[in-house]
This record gives C-alpha cells, sequence and structure tokens, in this order.
C-alpha cells in the first residue's frame, strides 16, 4: 500500500500529536506500575485513576495521529508496534517511579506542562486537537493540584520526606526544559519554560523546598526519539501480549 | 418495533457504575437521530479514560435492537466536553437517595488550588445532612467521584466531584 507524501506542515501536526499522545500513553504506564502498591488505599486509587486519564487521553490523540499520517495505522498499531527509537514522548515520562516523592515530582512537573499546553490547544484552530484538549486540561489540572498538594505535605513534613523530596525535585529539574519544546522535535515551542517554571516554583516555596538553580544540564531527545534505556523495559512490558497474540481480544 | 420513540430507549439506559441515575440524568446522552433506517446516537464521555463508556456503548445497541431498532451507531463526540452542570436535578436527587453526594456548580474559571486542601465547598452529608464534613481522598472508586467523611454522623461517603 502507498502512504500519500504528507507535506512538511502535515508532517509536523502528526509529530506533535503524536508526542502528546506518546507522553500520556508512556505516563499511564508507569503511573499503573504504583497500582496495589501505593502507600495507602486512596493513593492507589488516585494514581489508577489518574493512569487512567492518561490512558484515555492517549487514545485519543494517537486515533488522530494515525489519520493524519494517512498510513491506516490506528492506536493499537501505534502503541503496539513501534519500536524504542519510534516514540516521541519526553524522557521525564520514561524514567522509573522511584519512591512516592519522585513519581510526585514528576506528576507535578508534567501536569504543570501538559496544562499549559492543553489550554493553549483547546483555543487553537484544529478542531479536533481544541476537543480532546478541552477535555483533557480539566484532568491535567485534577492531576496538577493533587501533585502540589503531596509535595507541599512531603516538602512541610519531616525531615526524612523533605529531604527525599528535595532530592526527587533537584534530580528531576534538568528534564523540566525538554518538556517545554515543541512536541514535533523543533527547537524552542510553543511553550515557555519560565510560564512552566511560574507554575512549579511557588509550590515548592510552599514546600519549604530549594528552587533547583537553573541551566547545566538539560537532557533531551525523547522527541526525535533517543530515549533511555528505561523506556525499552517499559515498552517490552507494554507491548509483549499484543506482540505475542497479534490482534488478541477478550 | 414498539413505537416508542428512539429517544426514550436510549434514555433509560442506566450508567453501568452509578446504576441509580440515566445517561440521560447524566447529561452523557447529546441525542439521537434517524438517519433513513438507522438511529444514530450521541454521546459524550465523562472522563477520557472513564471505562464505562464502552459498556454504554454496548448497552445503548442492545436496548435499541430490543426495542425493534436493529441499525444503531454509536457516535462519541468530545465537544464541548462534558461538566457535571450538565446532570438534571432528577439525576443529583436519585444520586443523593443512594447515599452519593451530588456536586455543586462547576466555577466559571476555577483557580488553581495548589497547596494544603482548603475548604472551598460545603459538602453536605447525604445521610444526615449535616455540612460537617471532612475530604478524605480527592480520588473515590471511579474518577468520578471524591471520598468524604461526615463528622456528625462519622459515616464514610462519596460524592460526585463537579467537574
Amino acid at each position: 500500500m502507498s502512504t500519500p507524501a504528507l507535506r512538511n506542515g502535515e508532517v509536523a501536526r502528526f509529530e506533535e500529536v503524536l508526542g502528546l499522545g506518546d507522553d500520556a500513553l508512556i505516563a499511564a504506564q508507569r503511573l499503573a506500575e504504583w497500582c496495589a502498591r501505593a502507600p495507602d488505599l486512596e493513593e492507589d486509587v488516585a494514581l489508577a485513576n489518574i493512569a487512567l486519564d492518561q490512558l484515555g487521553a492517549a487514545r485519543l490523540l494517537l486515533s488522530y495521529a494515525g489519520e493524519l499520517e494517512q498510513a491506516g495505522r490506528g492506536e493499537d498499531e501505534l502503541a503496539y508496534l513501534r519500536d524504542d527509537r519510534q516514540f516521541r514522548n519526553v524522557l521525564l515520562v520514561e524514567l522509573p517511579n522511584g519512591d512516592f516523592a519522585t513519581t510526585m515530582a514528576k506528576l507535578l512537573f508534567l501536569a504543570t506542562a501538559q496544562r499549559l499546553r492543553y489550554r493553549r490547544l483547546a483555543a487553537g484552530s484544529d478542531q479536533r486537537l481544541a476537543g480532546i484538549a478541552a477535555k483533557a486540561v480539566k484532568e491535567s489540572t485534577y492531576h496538577l493540584e493533587h501533585a502540589a498538594l503531596w509535595t507541599v505535605r512531603l516538602g512541610d513534613g519531616t525531615d526524612e520526606s523533605h529531604r527525599r523530596m528535595q532530592l526527587a525535585i533537584d534530580e528531576l529539574w534538568p528534564y523540566s526544559y525538554e518538556l517545554c519544546d515543541d512536541p514535533a522535535g523543533g527547537a524552542g515551542g510553543e511553550l515557555a519554560w519560565q510560564e512552566w517554571s511560574a507554575v512549579v516554583t511557588p509550590v515548592l516555596r510552599e514546600a519549604t523546598l530549594t528552587v533547583p538553580a537553573d541551566g547545566g544540564w538539560a537532557p533531551r531527545g525523547g522527541r526525535v526519539g533517543r530515549h533511555t534505556e528505561h523506556l525499552s523495559y517499559l515498552l517490552a512490558e507494554l507491548q509483549v501480549l499484543h506482540r505475542a497474540h497479534p490482534g488478541a481480544s477478550w | 418495533m414498539s413505537g416508542e420513540p428512539a429517544y426514550q430507549v436510549a434514555a433509560r439506559v442506566v450508567d453501568p457504575e452509578l446504576r441509580v441515575v440515566t445517561i440521560d440524568e447524566l447529561g452523557i446522552l447529546r441525542s439521537v437521530e434517524r438517519d433513513g433506517g438507522q438511529v444514530v446516537v450521541t454521546i459524550t464521555p465523562t472522563y477520557s479514560g472513564c471505562p464505562a463508556m464502552e459498556v454504554i456503548r454496548a448497552d445503548i445497541e442492545t436496548s435499541l435492537r430490543d426495542a425493534g431498532w436493529p441499525e444503531v451507531t454509536v457516535v462519541t463526540q468530545l465537544s464541548p466536553a462534558w461538566t457535571t452542570d450538565w446532570l438534571s436535578d432528577s439525576g443529583r436527587a436519585k444520586l443523593a437517595a443512594a447515599g452519593i453526594a451530588p456536586p455543586g456548580p462547576v466555577p466559571a474559571d476555577q483557580p488553581l488550588s495548589l497547596g494544603l486542601p482548603t475548604r472551598r465547598e460545603a459538602v453536605a452529608c447525604p445521610q444526615c445532612g449535616s455540612t460537617d464534613t471532612t475530604q478524605l481522598s480527592r480520588f473515590g472508586a471511579t474518577a468520578c467521584k471524591a471520598l468524604w467523611r461526615c463528622d456528625h454522623c462519622a459515616e464514610p461517603f462519596e460524592q460526585m466531584k463537579a467537574f
């Protein structure tokens, strides 16, 4: 089957939607790892619900990406039949969950970026994307509030919880730059890092945490398919059933 | 064919996770239209990943087929996004009777609450009516609900979140 050649603008739109869909899909898979392992039952339910929201957004975005690509791939083909180098998610979402503080720092960073981006897309000219984003922005707001609540609780908690929350923020801070890059892989992008920082910084202050110094190391590569080794293991688990039994359903 | 309008049949389908309310009362059912011999039902999801949507879709198809409409297409419409403001008064009353506190109105531009929870809304206990209540968890058994405790009658209860 020959694939119609996409024009440059269409390729960029496909890459953008794919990137956002992959962010949501990989975040969903990571969050789901907490199922039956969270610190308490309420948090178990909370993380599973957030994962479900992310999965729902991922399905809508990947279905749309498949239509933009015009190569006959749907959400399942895109989720289950691509290799690691073909994924376009940011590195932050594929990093291991670590302890609960690390998971909350990851969610705080991700939800802030998703909320800012979805808000913009909801008012954008692409009606299909606007519909998906208008739905997802409400969910991102809820995720952000949840992550901020825990960041403050742990940061302004005991010496040990403060130490661990600070460690998580320090370790993940460099990944925030890529988070704000153009999802289509271009330099810069529509989301200014300062905008992101303006949401996260007050939360860290309220949590009595030290805001990491800017500059220096800013790992990137996810948007062009250069990932950490963690993604390969995550995809192995995500894809094993579909690859072993193509087209299986129940 | 029963002769009953297709809308009435579709409107009777209940939410599989909140079985006391119908999809019509929840505001999920957007329209039911005839297209030749076909019935086209448009629904709008509550949450992007709500697992109940697949069941609702299947239940709509089954109900209409049983009522004599063999050709049914269920279409999902995302925009405008569903809000709890679309819940009907009868839906709210049924939720409360089932022990689930109905949602309050959704504020026009809800400010972000980034920090420890503040008492933003007074949620009345569906058992005793007291507003002396505390939120236990922002997420309940389903994405659309939060978990609360009544500090007056000491009963835990669920609340459908304003969303």
